[in-house]
């Protein structure tokens, strides 16, 4: 099977006053046409690995690798200039708060265009219909309406379906999507995913879905890597998360509240420092 | 008798034309003791209900009894001694330029103690910090340690109600489990009665025994924790909380 992604001995450095904090040490992954699951608590490194694979760290921090690769084809090597084309058209980044991700003095509409026109040569009224049609892709109803919206006019559920349409658009080869559904209500998350989950099925993408969530992750993907202190400590598939061996797993999963399982105590997650020094997994 | 009894409450933003009625006629009651959840999403005005209860929403109207006073248009000192409230974002709720013992100091001061030193250290030891975090500073301190500083400010007037906020959303699943132990042992060792907001179905049915659910500034429905459990709601909306908040669990 042809990889879409390719990581090896990834690093994302900061230099500080106290010497150089990682926050990602030396992680191996590949990414196939599948949803892979990045879980791990903050500080972890998961948004860090997702931000280093678009090249989007900035200055002092550094972002080191032995290889990584997009089908094949060499990302580190690449000029800023060269990067620019690959994100949107070939990665695409969806992040937490549409309420800080889209633009506020710009019409939804507009934005969304001028993410496509910028990697197609399209005359406007030709974006304007393709916008419209992905707006109805989202499930959004009345699309011409939600097209001359500003942001503020829409609801956090709306506002993280318009940047999906507008992530899509260029009809990339990986979405990376940065807790793409943490601001939003429970009711509304699941339709969320449920639409990205389509729109990705459909398409043949490869999706890394970057979450704190054990379980929403596990519902989601088919496969989980779980991140602590920077490594990858333990690779599962999906559906056997909870037959996960490493400790750190067993206590994020056993330290939350459950609805069908109630408990007078939940179990504090014990953490071992030794988890820290522990090599990477590959997956 | 009820800690804290709500009745045909009704809260409202803006006047004529711009008016918007957040909370609609919500009744509910707590026992002294007792644990009561608010559910429901963003916007159902769940968290309104205990602004208005903390006179943080100044437009509302109906009967509101807590903690034995019935609430007019001012606030007594007598209420802020009995009722807290810890706010949702611990980042956001602590002066960042406060040290955690000016920030309890300060309580202890207006609330009129006196023994403020030996208060502080128990403060600190109730929500298990230990004394060490005295001189703190909030940048110095983890998400979950903020929010034991502002459980610890809460409980500093000795109150008898606590108006929990989402106390733990901010907060990764490791130390919401910390915090929800603290909130138990809390409300066993002071006797307190927590009225508690969240939209995790999950959170609330851990710390709570009785749910109200909320939509659209209406309380929609009421139930226990176990008929949550079980799925026996009557209303659609309840059952289409609990399912989507079971799929994601």
């Amino acid at each position: 099977m042809s990889n879409l992604l390719d990581v090896e001995n990834l690093w994302v450095r900061f230099p500080t006053r106290s010497g150089v904090f990682d926050a990602v040490r030396g992680i191996n992954f590949t990414l196939g046409q599948e949803r892979l699951g990045i879980v791990g608590e903050s500080g972890s490194g998961k948004s860090m690995t997702g931000r280093a694979i678009l090249r989007l760290i900035r200055s002092p921090g550094m972002v080191i690798a032995d290889k990584m690769d997009l089908e094949g084809v060499d990302l580190m090597g690449r000029t800023e200039k060269e990067m620019r084309d690959v994100r949107g058209k070939e990665i695409s980044l969806i992040m937490q708060d549409p309420k800080f991700s889209l633009n506020p003095v710009m019409r939804v509409g507009h934005q969304i265009s001028e993410a496509y026109r910028l990697h197609a040569k399209v005359s406007k009224s030709e974006a304007k219909r393709k916008s419209i049609e992905m707006l109805e892709a989202v499930a959004i109803r009345d699309p011409e309406r939600v097209y001359n919206m500003y942001p503020h006019e829409v609801s956090g559920g709306m506002g993280q379906r318009i940047m999906i349409a507008m992530m899509l658009i260029p009809n990339p080869k990986i979405m990376i999507a940065d807790e793409p559904t943490s601001a939003l209500d429970v009711s509304v998350q699941m339709q969320v995913l449920e639409i990205m989950d389509k729109l990705v099925k459909e398409r043949g993408m490869g999706l890394i879905f970057i979450s704190h969530d054990l379980n929403l992750v596990s519902t989601f993907c088919d496969r989980v890597l779980i991140m602590y202190a920077g490594r990858v400590v333990e690779t599962l598939s999906a559906d056997k998360l909870h037959e996960a061996q490493h400790p750190y797993t067993q206590g994020l999963l056993n330290s939350l509240p459950r609805l069908d399982a109630p408990k007078d105590r939940l179990q504090v997650l014990q953490r071992d420092p030794a988890w820290a020094n522990e090599p990477s997994v590959s997956a | 008798m009820n800690e804290i009894s709500i009745e045909n409450l009704n809260v409202w933003f803006g006047e004529h034309d711009e008016r918007v009625d957040a909370v609609k006629g919500a009744n509910l009651s707590v026992p002294k003791g007792g644990s009561f959840g608010l559910v429901g999403e963003s916007g159902s005005g769940k968290s309104t209900i205990l602004r208005a209860i903390m006179g943080l929403a100044p437009t509302w109207s109906g009967q509101m009894n807590v903690g034995g006073e019935t609430l007019g248009d001012k606030r007594t000192r007598s209420f802020y001694r009995k009722v807290q409230m810890v706010f949702q974002d611990p980042y956001a709720s602590l002066h960042p330029r406060h040290s955690v013992d000016q920030v309890l100091s300060e309580t202890l001061s207006l609330h009129g103690f006196d023994d403020i030193e030996t208060r502080i250290d128990k403060l600190l030891d109730d929500v298990g910090l230990g004394p060490s975090f005295r001189f703190r500073y909030p940048h110095q301190l983890s998400g979950g340690q903020r929010q034991r500083v502002a459980i610890a400010r809460a409980l500093a007037p000795e109150p008898e109600v606590l108006l929990l906020d989402e106390p733990t959303s901010a907060l990764d699943v490791s130390v919401q489990a910390e915090i929800l132990n603290l909130l138990t042992d809390l409300r066993a060792a002071h006797s307190l009665t927590y009225l508690m907001v969240s939209h995790d179905l999950a959170v609330v049915g851990h710390i709570c025994s009785d749910v109200a659910v909320m939509q659209l500034g209406e309380v929609v429905e009421k139930l226990t924790v176990e008929d949550m459990r079980s799925m026996r709601t009557r209303h659609p909306y309840t059952k289409h909380l609990l399912e989507s908040s079971l799929m994601a669990g």
